[in-house]
This record gives structure tokens, C-alpha cells and sequence, in this order.
């Protein structure tokens, strides 16, 4: 008997299995370049793995919902892993006595300078006031992102492709930039990263330092918040500045 | 593990709940997660295998957003031709909040956790 090999396939295009298997395998190759490259930036593990999976399901034909299907059992584990951000956060608030301030005043900045950074360039590549909008809430984590969006009339689904970009270019140009910037506090550059780059910048925070690790948790909690706040308010006087 | 791992998916269920009852902006892993730190500052210690579990999950938390990257791919229809202004934005705008956000927090503050 000759194996049905039009049968086998058929069963695995369809199975979560085979998308589950693919996303740990090709995640597995883009950290081992990372790890062999001495842990270069550039080499995000996470954008290898998607090129690598973008390339494989294209040429077999399989479409991304047949894919997402397997692999949203990875992409469900993002909801407890937001929530474990809070041991990194508390055993950094238990140690902590000083800095309170010089981390408010910190998010603070942050948080506008992404935000009006990110329209200010928008606005000078001519980009249309929908782009505009959609662009301004990128530095926070995609369902913040998506309601902060939906409310000043930005599209929700340009926003969630835009922070997914922030977080993985983050991750590549923000230790050069760190560098670059003389910023050697590890306590900064956690920070930094959490603030610009959500996750996909804390999650290279956390494998590098413990402090960093921990004060790029924070810095995504609190961004968060801080954005969702800060954007309306900054949106409402952008508003009343530009119409007559 | 299993008990951490039940903590977590509680306190996000918490979460979910209250962002959904109240109609909140703020998502309920977050949600979750303040909770669960309300819950850690208030107790003495921070509970060992709660501890390993987090360490555990997050040390691939990068492996969690390949699914949401490989959708962004299938999804770059959604820049339209506005492609180069997006990316633009993006690129310039991120790497001046890094720059911004750690030269601020390490003129203001140098290193308290990393001395201690």
C-alpha cells in the first residue's frame, strides 16, 4: 500500500498542530541566529520567525486565519503573560525607595514625545490625517493602541499593524540609539524600551538584565495608562490649535 | 506551576470582567496585572513558584507575538501607498522616544536598583 500522501496533507494544511509546530520551529531558528551572532539587534528572532512562517505559508498555500487558527495558542498566552509583568514590577517596587519622581516625569515625556513625534513626521511625509491619526498611539500595547485609535478617529486596524512595526523596529534600533546616546543606566534603557517599544522591546530588556527587565515591565504598565490619558487631552488641544 | 499558572489566568479573568462590566479603554491583562501587583505589594514576599512561572513565561515572551507579526504581513495592504510615510514615522519617531525617554530618566535618576 502506497501512502496517500494528498490525504496527509490535507489533514495537516488544516490542523492546528502543523501552525503550532511551524511557529516553534521558526522562532527556535531566528534566536539561534540571534544567539549566534552574538545577540546582534538587527537580528530580531521574532521578525525572522515571521518572514520565515510568511514564506512558508505563502508557498503552500495556506491562508492566515487556517494558520492563526493553530497558532493563537501562542498568541493566547500574551493575556498571562501581561499579567506575570507584575512580579518583575513588584520586586522592583519592593527594593525601590527613591525615583518615583524622576520616573513620572519620565513617562510623561515619554509618552508625549511618541506620540507628537510620531504625527509631527507623519505630518512632514504628507501623510492623510487618517494615517496621521492612526499612528499616534503606536508605542502602546495593541488593544490600548486600538481603542485610543477608534476614539480620535484613527483606523483601529492600521494602528494594531503599527505597533506590532514599533515594537519589533524598537527592538532592532534601540540598543544602537542607547548606545549611541552614552545611556549606560540599565535602569534607563529598560525604561526606554518599554516606553517606545512595548513588549517586543521589554521582552530583549528582559533577557539581558534583571533591572532593565524589570523597569521595562513598568514602563509598559504605566505607558498604558499614560498614553490613554495623554493622547485625547493632546488630541482636544491639537484640535482647537488647528481650527479657527 | 499549575497554581501560578491558575493565579495568572485568574487575575486576567478578574480583569476581563471589570474592563468588559465597566466599559474601560484599558485592557484586562492589564487590568490583571495591576491587581496582581496590588496583591504582591501588600503581602510580605513574592510567592516562589508564582516567581518561576513569570520568569518561565516571560523569558520568550517574544515567541508570543510572532502570530500578531505574521497577521501585520498578511495585513500590509492597510498601509496603502502610504507605505513610506508610515514606516517613516515609525522608524524616526521610536528611535527618538528611546533616545528621549532614557536620556531624561538617567539624568534624573542614576540608578537607584543599579547600585542596590
Amino acid at each position: 500500500m502506497t501512502p496517500d500522501f494528498g490525504q496527509v496533507w490535507v489533514y495537516l494544511s488544516a490542523s492546528p498542530l502543523t501552525a503550532l509546530t511551524i511557529t516553534l520551529v521558526a522562532y527556535l531558528v531566528g534566536d539561534w541566529l540571534y544567539q549566534k551572532s552574538g545577540r546582534m539587534p538587527i537580528l530580531n528572532p521574532v521578525l525572522i520567525a515571521v518572514v520565515l512562517i510568511t514564506v512558508g505559508i505563502t508557498m503552500t498555500g495556506i491562508d492566515y486565519w487556517t494558520y492563526f487558527e493553530g497558532a493563537q495558542f501562542v498568541h493566547f498566552l500574551l493575556g498571562p503573560a501581561t499579567v506575570a509583568l507584575a512580579i518583575p514590577v513588584a520586586r522592583l517596587l519592593k527594593t525601590m525607595r527613591k525615583g518615583f519622581g524622576a520616573i513620572a516625569i519620565s513617562l510623561i515625556i515619554g509618552s508625549a514625545t511618541a506620540a507628537i513625534s510620531a504625527v509631527f513626521i507623519a505630518e512632514i511625509l504628507q501623510a492623510s490625517e487618517k494615517t496621521v491619526l492612526s499612528l499616534a498611539p503606536k508605542s502602546v500595547t495593541t488593544p490600548i493602541a486600538m481603542g485610543i485609535a477608534e476614539r480620535i478617529g484613527g483606523l483601529p486596524s492600521l494602528t494594531a499593524v503599527c505597533v506590532i512595526m514599533t515594537g519589533i523596529i524598537g527592538a532592532m534600533i534601540g540598543p544602537y540609539v542607547l548606545n549611541a546616546a552614552r545611556i549606560t543606566s540599565w535602569d534607563a534603557r529598560g525604561f526606554a524600551m518599554g516606553v517606545a517599544a512595548h513588549g517586543i522591546g521589554t521582552a530583549r530588556a528582559i533577557q539581558i538584565n534583571k533591572n532593565a527587565g524589570a523597569f521595562a515591565s513598568l514602563a509598559i504598565g504605566l505607558n498604558g495608562l499614560a498614553t490613554a490619558t495623554l493622547i485625547p487631552i493632546l488630541f482636544t488641544l491639537w484640535q482647537w490649535w488647528t481650527t479657527p | 506551576m499549575l497554581v501560578a499558572l491558575t493565579q495568572l489566568l485568574f487575575c486576567q479573568l478578574v480583569g476581563e470582567v471589570i474592563a468588559r462590566a465597566f466599559d474601560l479603554a484599558i485592557p484586562g491583562p492589564v487590568i490583571g496585572m495591576s491587581l496582581l501587583l496590588v496583591v504582591l505589594l501588600y503581602r510580605q514576599s513574592i510567592p516562589e513558584n508564582l516567581e518561576s512561572t513569570a520568569e518561565g513565561i516571560l523569558s520568550h515572551l517574544s515567541l508570543l507575538f510572532v502570530p500578531a507579526g505574521v497577521g501585520v504581513v498578511a495585513h500590509l495592504s492597510v498601509l496603502g501607498n502610504e507605505w513610506q510615510a508610515i514606516i517613516g514615522s515609525l522608524i524616526g519617531s521610536t528611535a527618538i522616544t528611546v533616545l528621549v525617554t532614557g536620556w531624561v530618566l538617567q539624568r534624573l535618576h542614576r540608578g537607584v536598583s543599579d547600585d542596590s
